[in-house]
């Protein structure tokens, strides 16, 4: 065990260290990650003063504490690793991760979470100035502000895993983007982020909450609005946990697969 | 030809009747065969590697030689695990390599020429201390051998440049030493020297060669540059189309398809008519080049010297590659 915490620690390093040698990238990318939620908030908040002041059960307000809070909740569960392992596997570099004796999911992992730790505070400091400057407040109550952290790590977790076997698809087809886009415009409807879920009619709420979709992004941040009941947010964490059982199943098989479709074919 | 496979007794490699059909799909030209091909495509089965074996003593140095698409890099693959075979069976380290057991893929490794491993945009020194985590080198095996490929390769301050400033010879010296920062006892190199100068190809030659005696490493090699193969590989092992056309010690492969040798006779120009002394394969400034079946050479060697006014007189074995060439043509024993 103490080998991967080495691995996580060093793939760390490794990350800090590629980071700094993209400074200039890295910000450019950061302002993209808080532009999107801030075109949303806008948008939404000029519907609802022009609705009198809400739309649904939302009041300009909350509109901007929703959209603050996604910023950071998209921050901490996305991933790239769609177009990098499309890379990958056309470039061959799998080649060399598969003569690793370590399954190449740690480094991803530990990339992935090693990049976040990096760029979160600089993102806690935007969300706050963003909060002060649009007047967002929140007001969870204590058990949501404890469950607020298992709900974000199960929401990274199963969101990377989810996404890192749909990103196996590479191995069957050279052509990723259409699978990487088509997952896209469903995550940008069905997890709650080009408008609240509640907003949305039922069966498109139905839907979102029968799939992964909401589990990833919505729900974590009706958690932090403290919009949700104790049975409420408990039910969430379960159904996390069942799509994270669910999704390492998935890695697992489509890997396998994978795998064997790799080393018949070769890169 | 006679093939000498030597019975080893424990061999670090063992491969018997590999097999590996790759299933091609035919794309055809114009826009109604498009059409049909969209429908159903034309599936071709081509055999890559076609009924190998062979057996790899530890500590031996067995040069692996084929022309482009003769089946090296495939197997290459298969012994180091990233490739399953159609069929046939393959022994490295007692371990089944497709199966790909950490405790296998410690022991091994596998550079290929063409495709890196360090991290582009830093300096090669962090893929290291990645391996080191990812392979669990204990830190002072760490460092002892790090200030041996230190000093064989002479890395010295390349460690600490971003690797995108290396050189294309720089980067190979760490690309080999990331590969075997976990000293493993088996080692694959597909072509280590591509594309690197003379004297960097000499000095990764010389290295291999060190490593392999130090360490008393397991090495298959595939190299177009036959300097590589004859300063380092006492056997070679030769595949065509699949096939298994030699295997044997190179000296004893040059004997046998070396039919003739080159005579090269300096006159004062080139009127003189040579052709009755052998082929004349060239002739410039008075530099004749001639071709003579091997028994005759001392006969044709004597002739011209009491014939010709020769101002300097030099017999020589063809070059090797010219050999081996010979060795495609004839497809086989």
């Amino acid at each position: 065990m103490t080998g991967f915490v080495r691995l996580y620690v060093q793939q760390f390093r490794t990350t800090l260290a590629t980071m700094f040698q993209y400074r200039a990238s890295l910000f450019i990318w950061m302002i993209g990650q808080v532009l999107e939620p801030v075109v949303y908030l806008v948008v939404w908040s000029t519907v609802s003063r022009n609705q009198g002041g809400s739309v649904g059960s939302f009041s300009t307000t909350e509109f901007a504490s929703y959209y603050i809070v996604l910023m950071l909740v998209n921050q901490v569960t996305y991933t790239w690793i769609m177009y990098e392992m499309e890379y990958r596997i056309r470039q061959g570099m799998l080649s060399i991760a598969l003569l690793k004796p370590v399954h190449p999911i740690h480094s991803d992992i530990a990339d992935n979470v090693s990049s976040k730790l990096i760029t979160l505070p600089v993102m806690l400091v935007i969300a706050a100035g963003l909060g002060l400057f649009f007047r967002a407040a929140i007001a969870p109550p204590l058990w949501a502000i404890l469950l607020v952290l298992p709900a974000l790590f199960l929401a990274f977790l199963v969101r990377f895993l989810l996404e890192w076997a749909l990103a196996q698809a590479a191995f069957w087809t050279t052509r990723v983007g259409a699978i990487n886009q088509l997952y896209f415009v469903l995550m940008l409807f069905l997890s709650g982020q080009i408008a609240p879920l509640a907003l949305l009619p039922g069966p498109v709420q139905a839907l979102a909450t029968a799939l992964p979709f909401r589990w990833l992004v919505g729900f974590p941040i009706e958690l932090i609005l403290g919009r949700l009941t104790l049975g409420e947010a408990l039910i969430g964490l379960g159904a996390q946990a069942g799509w994270l059982v669910a999704s390492l199943l998935l890695v697992r098989v489509i890997w396998r697969a994978g795998l064997r479709v790799y080393s018949a074919v070769g890169a | 030809m006679p093939v000498s496979i030597v019975p080893i007794a424990s061999p670090s490699i063992h491969v018997r009747d590999l097999r590996k059909v790759y299933v091609v799909s035919q794309m055809e030209a114009g826009a109604s065969a498009a059409l049909r091909g969209l429908l159903r495509r034309r599936k071709t089965e081509v055999a890559a590697v076609d009924g190998i074996s062979f057996a790899i003593a530890p500590g031996e140095i067995v040069g692996f030689l084929g022309p482009n698409g003769a089946g090296k890099t495939t197997t290459l693959k298969m012994l180091s695990g990233l490739l399953h075979p159609t069929s046939g069976e393959v022994d490295v380290l007692g371990f089944v390599p497709w199966q790909r057991q950490p405790a296998f893929l410690r022991q091994v490794t596998l550079v290929m020429g063409q495709r890196n491993q360090l991290i582009w945009d830093i300096p090669a020194v962090h893929t290291f201390e990645l391996n080191r985590v990812i392979y669990r080198i204990p830190l002072e095996d760490y460092r002892r051998t790090m200030s041996e490929l230190t000093e064989l390769l002479d890395l010295g301050t390349l460690l600490n440049k971003p690797v995108r400033n290396l050189s294309l010879g720089e980067r190979m010296k760490c690309e080999i030493a990331a590969a075997l920062l976990h000293r493993p006892q088996v080692v694959f190199l597909d072509e280590p020297t591509i594309g690197l100068d003379v004297t960097m190809q000499r000095r990764i030659r010389a290295f291999i060669a060190e490593y392999n005696r130090r360490f008393a490493a397991t090495v298959l090699l595939t190299s177009h540059y036959m300097a590589d193969v004859e300063s380092l590989c006492r056997r070679v092992v030769i595949i065509h189309r699949g096939h298994l056309l030699y295997d044997g010690e190179l000296a004893s492969l040059l004997q046998q398809f070396t039919s003739h040798k080159t005579i090269v006779v300096q006159l004062g120009d080139c009127t003189a008519d040579m052709n009755k002394y052998g082929e004349v394969v060239s002739c410039e400034d008075g530099r004749f080049v001639l071709r003579v079946p091997k028994a005759e050479t001392a006969r044709v060697t004597e002739r011209v010297l009491a014939d010709l006014p020769v101002i300097d007189l030099l017999v020589e074995d063809p070059p090797i590659e010219e050999v081996i060439e010979r060795v495609f043509a004839q497809e086989g024993p």
